[in-house]
């Protein structure tokens, strides 16, 4: 096929592993939130319908719903493609990494900025297959790079931690300041 | 004139020339880096300008954005792997020139017509301000409700293929902006008696999550690679020779990369695609494009280097932004109490000009830089994908922890960043709720202001601006249901292509 293409064929996007099931759980997802409406939203008495607080929540989620219904409608009409489950349980693996992106900000308020991203940063470089010393210590390098340009010279509003209490005088208040 | 010194002496402060440096030589690094992109950088570094300056700030963000690409064309020729979504298409003609030998060649050919095409683009918003500054105020409650609406359509028809996709994520997006405290009747919406909702979903969150978290996601969760580009050898300056043989296909692509710019949804593909196609269709050799063609790679790079600054107009004039990364800005103005619009151009026009400097600055910077360093860049796009996924997901957590230093905004953010990875897996477009989240919140704050003014729907239409926005709206809706007629009645089966992986960095 020639490498040159229309600007119409250019522009077209295709379907990958696990589409129908995204567009299954967006479908669900958004009729759950439309069937909500009356609760979660208010009808001001004699107000303009176009002002009324209710009226973007439903004319969105409508939408989102309209399109999701058609985005399913094409996805059950096109050919199947492998993979789909596969693809879904590495959605779900992912959530790991969400986990790990969560714990590490529970534990910067409690240990201090500079020890816990060094921490995580060796950590995550070991838990993603890195065994060689040169490569952990250029994780832990370039955490410490990160602190230094955010926390010490950016001055980027983040937390001290409650460990840092616990240090000699001198060193706390540096600590508390700049790491 | 006057107004031409406000803005220099802006620029002539050690911090913004600082923050023009490393935004502009940054800018060229992730770019060069395939995995980063500037959308990535941008929303990691948006809360740390928060404290800043707004031109420090914005001159740093303005400086990623217009530089990325520049170092986006080096991994596409070099390597056949884009550094930046919008370099996809330098990789067609780049790359083949690489594979003849010619690499030196195609990446000094790629930095001129790069440079072509960002002064280009500069020199329209210059000369287009004046119109500006006569037109915006002509810009009421109605006509920017309109303009938004027009972006919106826009946007979801930018995604052929996927409109339905595009459709529901920027309804989506529009339905996360109204989440939370209604700030004229005081009434809660979605927020299911959640005090955290009250406040409403932040932009800032969303954008991390889907642009930066997921991005680390998705490399961590990728097999591990690391990029082997060869380094180039030659004098960098001789593209700028060849690229004067062929003026008239990068002034047309720096074109149609300002018209196609100005436009919210459209952007640098389609002002590619549309001066590749006419680079090709003028050309003396039209069956060289794909395998090696100068003027293709001309094309492609002038076009997209032409779109940063005319992607400020619609957003500097209208306070609408056409794509992620000027969205991110806008909450930037925002932040500062800068409000983009008409006002700005009576109000702030030192800003404005103090932009478009920086803008020229950041081109020249740029092009210097890497007249002198391709060969050290070689070197940094080796960076392994999953170490970079790491440091993308520490350096997520700057930007989401600093915002308010809540631990909800970071489950929030890592919500979206799995919604982001999934997006990408599928090859959707996570810019459509963005541009939701945006042009929705524009969109009912001016509606409900113009409603007052409204005695029938009619009067929607009856200024001459809004009945223009209004016809262009109906004339889109027209050409996108012709153009579904003739690709019905044509039905020819298409290949796959990995073309508009654009979030995928």
């Amino acid at each position: 096929m020639s490498r040159v293409q229309t600007l119409q064929s250019l522009f077209k996007r295709y379907r990958r592993p696990g589409d129908i099931v995204f567009a299954w759980f967006i479908l669900g997802f958004s009729v759950l939130l439309l069937s909500q409406i009356a609760d979660q939203t208010a009808w001001r008495n004699g107000g303009k319908l176009f002002a009324q607080p209710r009226f973007w929540p439903a004319v969105s989620l409508g939408g989102t719903s309209v399109f999701a219904a058609l985005h399913l409608i094409s996805s059950a009409l096109s050919d199947r493609i492998e993979g789909r489950w596969k693809e879904v349980l590495l959605w779900f693996k992912s959530l790991e990494y969400a986990g790990w992106f969560i714990a590490y900000a529970l534990v910067v308020p409690y240990v201090g900025y500079l020890p816990t991203t060094v921490a995580f940063a060796l950590a995550l470089a070991v838990r993603v297959g890195y065994r060689k010393i040169s490569t952990l210590v250029i994780s832990a390098l370039s955490a410490v790079v990160i602190v230094v340009l955010f926390k010490t010279l950016l001055k980027v509003n983040l937390p001290s931690g409650l460990m840092y209490e616990s240090l000699p005088d001198g060193l706390r208040q540096i600590m508390l300041t700049y790491f | 004139m006057e107004n031409l010194l406000a803005g220099f002496e802006m620029l002539a402060r050690w911090d913004v020339v600082l923050a023009l440096f490393i935004g502009s030589i940054g800018g060229v690094i992730i770019g060069a880096i395939p995995g980063v992109g500037p959308a990535v950088a941008i929303a990691i570094l948006l809360p740390a300008t928060f404290g800043l300056d707004p031109i420090v700030g914005l001159t740093m963000l303005l400086g990623i954005y217009g530089s990325s690409m520049y170092g986006g064309a080096i991994p596409a020729v070099l390597i056949n792997t884009p550094g930046t979504a919008v370099n996809a298409l330098t990789s067609y003609d780049g790359y083949p020139m690489t594979q003849r030998g010619e690499a030196h060649r195609a990446v000094s050919l790629a930095y001129s017509a790069s440079f072509w095409g960002g002064i280009f683009g500069i020199l329209c918003l210059i000369l287009l301000s004046p119109v500006l500054a006569l037109v915006a105020p002509m810009f009421g409650s109605r006509e920017i409700f309109l303009a938004a609406l027009l972006g919106i359509i826009l946007v979801i028809l930018a995604h052929r293929g996927q409109i339905f996709a595009a459709g529901l994520l920027a309804m989506f997006g529009i339905f996360l902006q109204t989440v939370g405290l209604d700030a004229v009747t005081y009434t809660q919406r979605y927020t299911f008696g959640q005090s955290f909702l009250s406040s409403g979903v932040n932009l800032i969150v969303v954008v991390l999550g889907l642009f930066a978290l997921s991005q680390a996601f998705f490399l961590l969760t990728e097999p591990d690679n690391s990029p082997d580009a060869k380094p180039v050898t030659g004098k960098m300056s001789a593209g700028i020779k060849e690229l004067l043989k062929h003026k008239r296909v990068a002034t047309v692509a720096s074109g149609f990369g300002v018209v196609l710019g100005m436009i919210p949804g459209t952007g640098e593909f389609t002002a590619q695609f549309m001066s590749y196609t006419y680079a090709q269709k003028t050309s003396k050799d039209p069956d060289a494009f794909g395998k090696g063609s100068p003027e293709g790679l001309i094309a492609s790079e002038a076009a997209n280097n032409a779109v940063p600054a005319a992607a400020m107009i619609p957003l500097l004039a209208l306070g609408i932004p056409g794509e992620a990364l000027t969205a991110m800005m806008l909450s930037v103005f925002y932040v500062h109490n800068v409000i983009p619009g008409p006002q700005l151009f009576q109000n702030n026009i030192d800003l404005v000009y103090g932009l478009y400097f920086a803008l020229i600055a950041l081109n020249v910077i740029v092009m210097v830089f890497l007249l002198f360093s391709t060969n050290l860049l070689t070197k940094i796009i080796r960076v392994p994908t999953r170490f970079l996924g790491v440091m993308i997901l520490l350096l997520s957590f700057v930007g989401v922890y600093s915002l308010r230093n809540s631990l909800t905004d970071c489950m929030i953010a890592a919500g979206f960043g799995v919604l982001g990875l999934i997006l990408k897996r599928l090859n959707l477009p996570i810019v459509p709720i963005i541009l939701g989240m945006v042009l929705g919140g524009i969109m009912e704050v001016k509606l409900r202001s113009s409603m007052p003014r409204l005695k029938t729907p009619f009067d929607m239409i009856d200024r001459p601006i809004s009945f223009i926005l209004f016809a262009l709206i109906l004339i889109v809706l027209a050409l996108h249901v012709r153009t579904l007629i003739k690709e019905w009645r044509a039905h020819e089966p298409e290949a796959d292509h990995d073309l508009h992986d654009s979030q995928m960095r």
